[in-house]
């Protein structure tokens, strides 16, 4: 039987409403759960669902976005009776880190209230739907605040807008859609915990910019600040990089900044002018990335173009290092070039041979299983370019998108943050459940020759990453041993040793469980690579000798 | 801040105001970041019009809105309310005639009127001589002869019902500071009374002593005594444990002591003076009919600001909830009145209940009542049950509120002043609905009171003030 409960003035956080939702779903005796918001989307979801009809029912009609909305789909009325009253306790009830701070930080009701609470506030946090992410920003703008807007579905229209405004004040606009930013070496939403150091960071991607941050301060040295722009702001024309270009002569001015690094998907040509003019202009040494540009630009000093993620990190960590004058900086990207390319080569093939000597005739793909976009993105312009026919969700070539991204096909690297996986549900970085799921799926595929993942870590997201995937992971495993195969897992960890997870206790973890744990999402990525050609070949030499 | 916002945003660090995900607050918390959350509801309950309506305002209003408000908080809180006399309302209350009924709320009709209204204006009708049977004062009611109109359209307020007619006594209060009157009339006490829709012997009985002994025992002493400074006496006893409106036992006793010396010097039988000190004692909400009128001159010294978004009326008729901008005079919004929520007297249950009625919600258009709650700690069953619940909800009125009173200030925090000025704008943008105590009187006539508690007041009624506002000044 169905059965809807509508609590007036009720609101509450999509997050917090999906984890309740799942947790629902997994109860003894529901056959299906949704709890949400009012929202006509949610609204028309529930009355196709034929919750319409179901008991209390007649409640949608004057539900609004402000109320919640708990319908359950039980076995009795009993079990629907306990499962509403288990929906009201999970997102009534406060749990986990934010409970326990709940004394550490003041709050409000609104965000005048708020102001009045912490008068001398300079940003704002917008993590609120998208329909109202854009309003609240320009309500924070218009009171002198900075803000970065982690909602995502905001039109374009909006960004544009709220940009120029921002502009007109000289305030920053990170977002929307950003996931990670560092400023004043402090961590906000998904960053990473980052040694404070010279590197300032401009990243119009979020795992991007958190592989940088975290391969920087790998390398010993810091980041003054991390600025996110937002995925089309040097993307998309019409935006025109206005919070990059905000950002860059914000950090050339910076006195603690002493180089400055630049990731972004390739920007609309006349942008990327505008930027790499804007680094000129401002002189300090700078590194620029942009992630799947087929043509590099030439180097010139004090701008230079790094062609991974990786390289990036590299090149500004050693300019941060030694970087005085061009030609010390000339030496340093040459001794980086040098030293990445020789690792790279360096023992892979070794690595890479003896996983694969375990395989079994017809595993031959790689599976790369993604929770960050960038990340996934790089990975699959390595494995394109090495493997060539590589699909995924992601794919600019649509000749090689997956045509169900649930289902891979040949070589696949597919992204679990993107909207076809997160639609009503957490984004894998919060709750790997879904990914553990495409793990367990790619373990039961005989052709599936090494799986790539990324492990990240910061503060958002999961407390524990690799540990809630060891169990999917062993199974995976088990079932390739029970065919008389073996499955490689290749990883890279996202994260630093101060993150609340611990980089070195996650990695600990994956190499636990035979889990081969690469320095960088890039070198996991050419391990990967390597596997699978060393599959190919074994298994036509195989098939050969047969 | 320098010349760059920037510069100081990398150089200070991050002060943040987090809107959504409490995560993010707890976890800079932790990193030892100043910050401030934000629990974010949709905007005016994600109504449309209402927020493009703010937007309109905050973008292109063709009036200061803000200096308006100034000017409306700052007369509320100039205002020095001091009860000067007492008179008949024919003889002191503008516009009252013999055929005049008025009654508490926004106006209402006779046929849309609830049971208790019904009631009082029947008991009113009686009362004057107009009826001689409550079937007569029914029959007059519906003729069509008689006038009905709400108090505030005659600087006047009423609680529950809050029927007055020509001959009844009634309290003039003088806002000092502007020359402006209040009027209300004397309060009947518990039980059987008008003001909860009863018409019957008893009510009738105690109505007349009270026009014919009590009111000129007390217009005597009171003359004696003098002026009295109501803002004094109220910013006294919200520090004896009164919130304004749903206590008044503070206020009832520090009201006997300012008057006792001079009662027993009024002419007349001992008997009499006792009776009516004994009637004073035994009515502990005696002082609301002084607290209504003071409130009521006091936001009525702010009305008519042109384009001030301050609320200066909330009132309830039974049948429906009111409120009046200062910016908007003579407009009133409107949705029905809800069923308030509450702890019910032995042998009542909500079924009883009728709909929330009376003007007594000026004590917090004017700040005090359920926005001082966490001055009573006496009455926080009404709230949650402990004292904290209490300071949360005067605490959430500061979100929709403009300014702090200087008289009016609360023990519990540690003196802070009420919150003063509600203004509309806040109340749709939070969703935050100004925290009303009340009475709960039974829905048929002549039963009296069943119980007490909080009223929710409709939201769409902020909402349409602030859609008005718009439509006339932005």
């Amino acid at each position: 039987m169905k059965r809807i409960l509508v609590r007036k003035d009720a609101y509450y956080d999509s997050v917090f409403l999906m984890l309740a939702t799942r947790e629902l779903e997994g109860t003894e005796g529901v056959d299906g759960a949704v709890v949400a918001m009012g929202t006509p989307m949610n609204l028309e979801l529930l009355t196709g669902l034929g919750y319409g009809s179901a008991e209390g029912g007649g409640a949608l009609a004057s539900a609004g976005p402000g109320d919640l909305v708990v319908a359950v789909d039980c076995a009795d009325a009993a079990a629907a009776e306990k499962a509403i009253a288990l929906a009201i306790d999970l997102v009534t009830k406060k749990k986990g880190p934010a409970a326990q701070a709940g004394q550490a930080y003041p709050r409000a009701a609104s965000t005048a209230g708020a102001l009045k609470l912490l008068p001398e506030a300079n940003l704002a946090i917008v993590s609120v739907p998208g329909a109202y992410a854009a309003r609240e920003a320009r309500l924070a703008l218009e009171r002198g605040l900075h803000v970065m807007v982690f909602s995502d579905n905001v039109s374009l229209e909006d960004e544009i807008a709220l940009k120029t405004l921002a502009a007109s004040k000289g305030l920053l606009l990170m977002g929307p859609d950003c996931g990670t930013a560092i400023i004043g070496g402090k961590p906000l939403c998904f960053a990473n915990v980052v040694a404070r150091g010279p590197v300032g960071i401009v990243a119009a991607s979020g795992t991007g910019l958190q592989e940088v941050s975290c391969l920087v301060d790998r390398a010993g040295v810091g980041v003054s600040q991390a600025i996110g722009c937002g995925g089309r702001d040097l993307k998309n024309a019409k935006v025109g990089g206005m919070t990059s270009l905000l950002a860059i002569e914000g950090l050339e001015r910076d006195p603690e900044t002493k180089v400055l690094l630049v990731v972004s998907k390739p920007p609309a040509p006349e942008t990327a002018a505008k930027v790499v003019a804007a680094l000129e202009r401002g002189g300090k040494p700078a590194v620029a990335h942009f992630l799947g540009l087929k043509d590099r630009p030439a180097d010139r000093d004090p701008v230079y173009h790094a062609a991974s993620l990786e390289e990036a990190a590299a090149l500004a960590a050693a300019f941060a290092k030694n970087g005085a004058d061009a030609a010390a900086r000339m030496a340093a990207a040459a001794a980086v070039r040098a030293r990445l390319d020789a690792e790279a080569a360096q023992g892979v093939g070794e690595l890479a041979g003896r996983e694969a000597a375990r395989l079994a005739p017809g595993q031959k793909f790689l599976r790369g299983l993604y929770a960050g976009g960038t990340v996934a993105d790089e990975a699959l312009f390595i494995a394109d370019a090495a493997l060539g026919q590589v699909r995924s969700n992601n794919q600019t070539d649509p000749s090689l998108v997956l045509a169900d991204p649930r289902i891979s096909e040949g070589h696949t690297i597919v992204d679990l943050g993107d909207d076809a996986f997160t639609v009503g549900k957490p984004h894998p970085m919060i709750d790997p459940s879904q990914r553990n799921a495409r793990i367990v799926e790619e373990g039961k595929d005989p052709s599936t020759a090494v799986l790539l993942l990324d492990v990240v870590l910061g503060y958002g997201s999961h407390d524990d990453p690799a540990g809630a995937s060891l169990e999917a992971i062993a199974g995976a495993r088990a079932a390739a041993a029970a065919r008389g195969g073996y499955l490689p897992v290749v990883a890279s960890v996202i994260g630093t040793g101060a993150d609340p997870q611990g980089y070195g206790a996650q990695v600990a973890k994956l190499e636990a469980a035979g889990v081969v744990v690469m320095p960088s999402n890039r070198r996991a990525a050419l391990l990967a690579v390597e596997i699978a050609k060393a599959a190919a070949r074994g298994s036509s030499a195989k098939g050969g000798a047969r | 801040m320098s010349a760059r916002p920037l510069d100081s945003l990398f150089a200070e660090g991050p002060k943040v105001l987090n809107l959504g995900l409490e995560k993010f607050a707890a976890s800079l918390a932790r990193e030892g970041a100043p910050v401030a959350h934000v629990e974010w509801k949709p905007p005016a309950g994600g109504d449309v019009r209402a927020i493009a309506a703010l937007d309109r305002i905050a973008s292109r209003a063709r009036v200061d809105v803000d200096a308006a408000n100034a000017e409306s908080v700052r007369r509320i809180l100039a205002a020095k309310p001091t009860v000067v006399g007492i008179g008949v309302a024919k003889d002191v209350v503008p516009g009252m005639h013999r055929k005049l009924v008025l009654h508490a709320g926004p106006p209402v009709a006779w046929k849309d009127m609830s049971g208790p209204m019904r009631g009082a204006v029947m008991g009113g009708l009686i009362h004057e001589g107009l009826a001689k049977t409550p079937a007569e004062a029914e029959a007059l009611a519906a003729s069509g002869e008689i006038e009905f109109d709400s108090c505030h359209h005659h600087d006047s307020v009423g609680p529950m019902a809050g029927v007055m007619t020509a001959s009844m006594p009634v309290w003039i209060v003088e806002n000092k500071a502007f020359g402006n009157r209040a009027y209300c009339t004397l309060n009947e006490g518990l039980g059987k009374v008008l003001r909860y829709g009863a018409y019957g012997d008893e009510v009738q009985e105690r109505l007349s002593w009270m026009r014919d002994s009590l009111a000129p025992i007390l217009a005597e002493a009171l003359k004696m005594r003098g002026p009295i400074d109501m803002t004094t006496v109220i910013a006294q006893v919200l520090q004896m444990g009164d919130e304004g409106h749903n206590r008044n036992r503070a206020g009832t006793s520090t009201i006997i002591r300012e008057l006792a010396p001079h009662l027993v010097m009024v002419d007349a039988p001992k008997s009499e003076i006792s009776k009516a000190l004994a009637f004073l004692n035994a009515n502990d909400h005696f002082f609301l009919n002084l607290t209504m009128p003071s409130a009521k001159c006091a936001v009525d010294a702010a009305a008519g600001i042109e384009g001030s978004t301050v609320i200066t009326t909330m009132a309830r008729n039974g049948t429906e909830f009111g409120i009046r901008l200062s910016g908007l005079p003579g407009r009133w919004f409107t949705g029905p009145a809800s069923v308030v929520e509450g702890l019910y007297l032995p042998g009542f249950t909500a079924a009883d209940a009728a709909r929330d009625i009376g003007d007594s919600v000026i004590t917090e258009t004017s700040g005090i009542g359920g926005f001082a709650m966490a001055a009573a700690p006496a009455i926080v069953k009404f709230v949650g049950g402990s004292p904290a619940d209490a300071i949360d909800v005067t605490l959430r009125m500061y979100e929709i509120t403009l300014a702090e009173s200087e008289q009016y200030r609360i023990p519990a925090l540690d003196f802070r002043g009420t919150p003063t000025g509600i203004d509309a704008r806040k109340v749709v943008e939070t969703g935050i609905l100004p925290a009303i105590n009340t009475g709960i009187a039974h829905k048929e006539p002549g039963v009296g009171m069943v119980g007490a508690g909080l009223v929710k007041p409709p939201e769409n009624v902020f909402r349409d003030a602030v859609i008005a506002f718009a439509e006339r000044y932005a």
